[in-house]
């Protein structure tokens, strides 16, 4: 096995790097301007929904402000000085958010989201070049590999393009403690697998998953392996290359950048191996009335007008984690998540979906609680400045595998406190006693 | 009272555990059914409603709601709110009941605007707090949602069944709440 080394710098095993200070705490939260405000009666905010959207420090604001006051113009074309500055801001974006998983300029395609970029994957291995068949098109009698754990836009594209190819779709299913049922791996993926994608880490459940081990089965049936990404760059240090994927997916709101942007990233010839889905502008070689041929990655999969401000914004949020250490962030979020599931564990009638120990966990907790709807308990929450997110966060397999439709979700981040996590659970034991459930 | 307990109004947390109307009863005969079945996808809150009509004793043209009979799983305003809804219309001709449903609707959706008749709205008026969460919008038209669409296919029913009365004015609006 080739990398285990990196996935054991993963949370739960901080490697030496410590959690932040109370004094440290207090100045990564001073660059964050909406953490100072209060809710309803006047609470402080305890935002407790980075798992959904992180919040943007004021170096990431200001990068967007002065990108637009002074060089905004159209990238990749235009002789003028504007011009210039705004290609070489928007380039030098992509090679620092490459940089920051472990990949070079070349390997980072910028998208609309995450959820692009798991679509641009399945519809290119399905659409496959009408007339241009490539070494990965999906074809009937194929396989795809999922988990039980993934997020529906890790799931739903690929129902769509077995649909579309009559390749059959299969998943690896998950054990009582919230990971993944590693004996599930040697029986389904087989030398039928194509395509073996899976989450880093889940949303609902906040288990890191295995990569290096999950890499080395579709490896050994040539499979290809697309990770999604969205939950484990934002926390702890990623090197996508040293993992050894193939294709990778992450966002940039959830890692302090902007909406509007996210990244398919991995290895440039599987990115050269497939076909662009979406066509037109700034994708194209030669045009004629007849045919056109395709740019190389990355700009074959970015036609049209690009999200140029938002990439610069995004460059600034990737140097303010650098600044603060990955290592350190994944230390403090570790100590959060310990602190967060011993609190969770003595309440009663309140289960924990996923793994009960911060080991190989993100800070994302997901529980029920037992005679009250997640949405009432996130209203009671929310009365007292806790903001957390209710529902199945878009993953209902994975609540319809414990026995829930829904849950409620504490995640934190680098800026949460202590004193946020004692807050969420002492509130969190007050809600079965309101609404008569105790 | 905190911003909480407004929504939170004692009546609704009774009738998120009492549940008035719960089960799915078959309609007696002589009656008229339709179910209907409404999913939240936000959340995952479901509702099946039965609406079960008949015609008036007295001989009226208008067809009286003989039960509303659900199941569902759900948050307390969507549980509460459809148990506020059998209590208020089982018993009532057809187009008082339909004439309820807009008065609610109006009700949740002025942003907490307009001031309920109690008089007219019985228990149902406590939600007049939900209209100021515009995320609990669609939990509380849930139930009343499904009832809407279920008693205007149980009154066509009850028509095609004795086609002399003709129907009632039947609202039929079936969409979907924005939240």
């Amino acid at each position: 096995m080739s990398a285990p080394a990196v996935d054991a710098a993963r949370v739960g095993d901080p490697g030496g790097a410590t959690a932040f200070s109370d004094d440290e705490v207090a100045a990564v939260r001073a660059r964050f301007p909406v953490l100072s405000r209060t809710v309803g009666a006047g609470h402080a905010l305890a935002y407790l929904d980075s798992g959904a959207t992180s919040q943007r420090p004021d170096s990431v604001l200001d990068a967007e402000r002065d990108y637009l006051t002074r060089s905004n113009a159209a990238v990749h074309r235009g002789a003028h000085t504007l011009a210039e500055e705004a290609t070489q801001a928007y380039e030098d974006a992509r090679a620092a958010v490459a940089g920051f998983v472990g990949l070079d300029d070349d390997e980072l395609v910028w998208t609309r989201n995450a959820t692009e970029g798991l679509n641009i994957v399945a519809l290119g291995l399905s659409h496959y070049g009408i007339g241009t068949p490539g070494p990965l098109a999906l074809r009937a009698g194929d396989e795809v590999v999922v988990t039980e754990m993934e997020h529906h836009a890790n799931l739903v594209p690929w129902q769509q393009a077995c649909a579309r190819t009559g390749a059959t779709l299969r998943w690896i299913g998950l054990d009582d403690d919230g990971r993944l049922d590693l004996d599930d791996l040697g029986r389904v993926v087989t030398e039928r697998t194509k395509v073996l994608a899976f989450t880093h880490a889940s949303n609902v459940l906040g288990t890191v998953n295995p990569v290096p081990r999950l890499v080395a089965a579709a490896k050994a049936v040539g499979a290809l392996t697309v990770l999604d990404a969205c939950q484990s760059v934002p926390h702890f240090p990623v090197d996508l290359r040293a993992l050894g994927v193939d294709l990778a997916v992450f966002s940039a709101h959830k890692m302090l950048g902007p909406t509007g942007i996210g990244a398919l990233a991995g290895r440039r010839e599987v990115l050269a191996a497939l076909p662009p889905v979406v066509t037109g502008g700034s994708m194209v070689e030669k045009v004629t009335m007849e045919s056109t041929s395709f740019r190389e990655p990355p700009q074959r999969f970015e036609a049209g007008t690009p999200p140029v401000s938002q990439a610069i914004a995004w460059h600034a949020a990737v140097d303010h984690l650098s600044a603060l250490g990955m290592d350190r962030v994944a230390a403090h979020e570790h100590m959060l998540t310990e602190r967060l599931l011993a609190g969770v564990a003595e309440l009663p009638g309140v289960r924990v979906l996923g793994p009960t120990t911060a080991r190989d966990r993100v800070g994302a907790v997901s529980v029920v609680v037992e005679g009250v709807h997640p949405h009432d308990v996130g209203q009671f929450l929310d009365n007292e400045g806790i903001a957390v997110r209710v529902g199945h966060h878009c993953a209902q397999p994975v609540h319809r595998r414990y026995g829930a439709t829904a849950s409620t979700r504490a995640s934190v981040y680098l800026y949460s406190t202590t004193g946020e996590v004692d807050a969420f659970v002492e509130t969190l034991g007050r809600v079965r006693g309101y609404f008569g459930a105790a | 009272m905190s911003g909480l307990d407004q929504l939170y109004q004692q009546i609704i947390l009774d009738h998120a555990k009492a549940k008035h109307g719960f089960g799915l009863r078959d309609a007696g005969p002589g009656a008229a059914s339709a179910d209907s079945h409404q999913y939240n996808p936000l959340c995952g809150d479901e509702v099946t409603l039965r609406a079960v009509v008949t015609t008036a004793s007295d001989g009226t043209a208008a067809p009286v709601v003989a039960d509303v009979a659900w199941t569902g799983e759900g948050c307390s305003i969507s549980q509460a709110s459809t148990s506020v809804l059998h209590e208020l219309v089982v018993g009532r001709p057809v187009p008082e009941a339909t004439g309820l449903v807009e008065e609610f609707r109006t009700m949740i959706r002025s942003r907490g605007q307009v001031e309920p008749d109690e008089e007219v709205l019985g228990d149902a008026a406590a939600f007049a707090g939900v209209g100021r969460h515009a995320n609990r919008v669609k939990c509380a038209m849930l139930g009343w949602t499904a009832f809407e669409d279920a008693l205007s296919r149980a009154v066509a029913d009850l028509f095609e069944a004795s086609p002399q009365a003709g129907p009632p004015a039947v609202s039929t609006t079936t969409e979907q709440e924005n939240a």
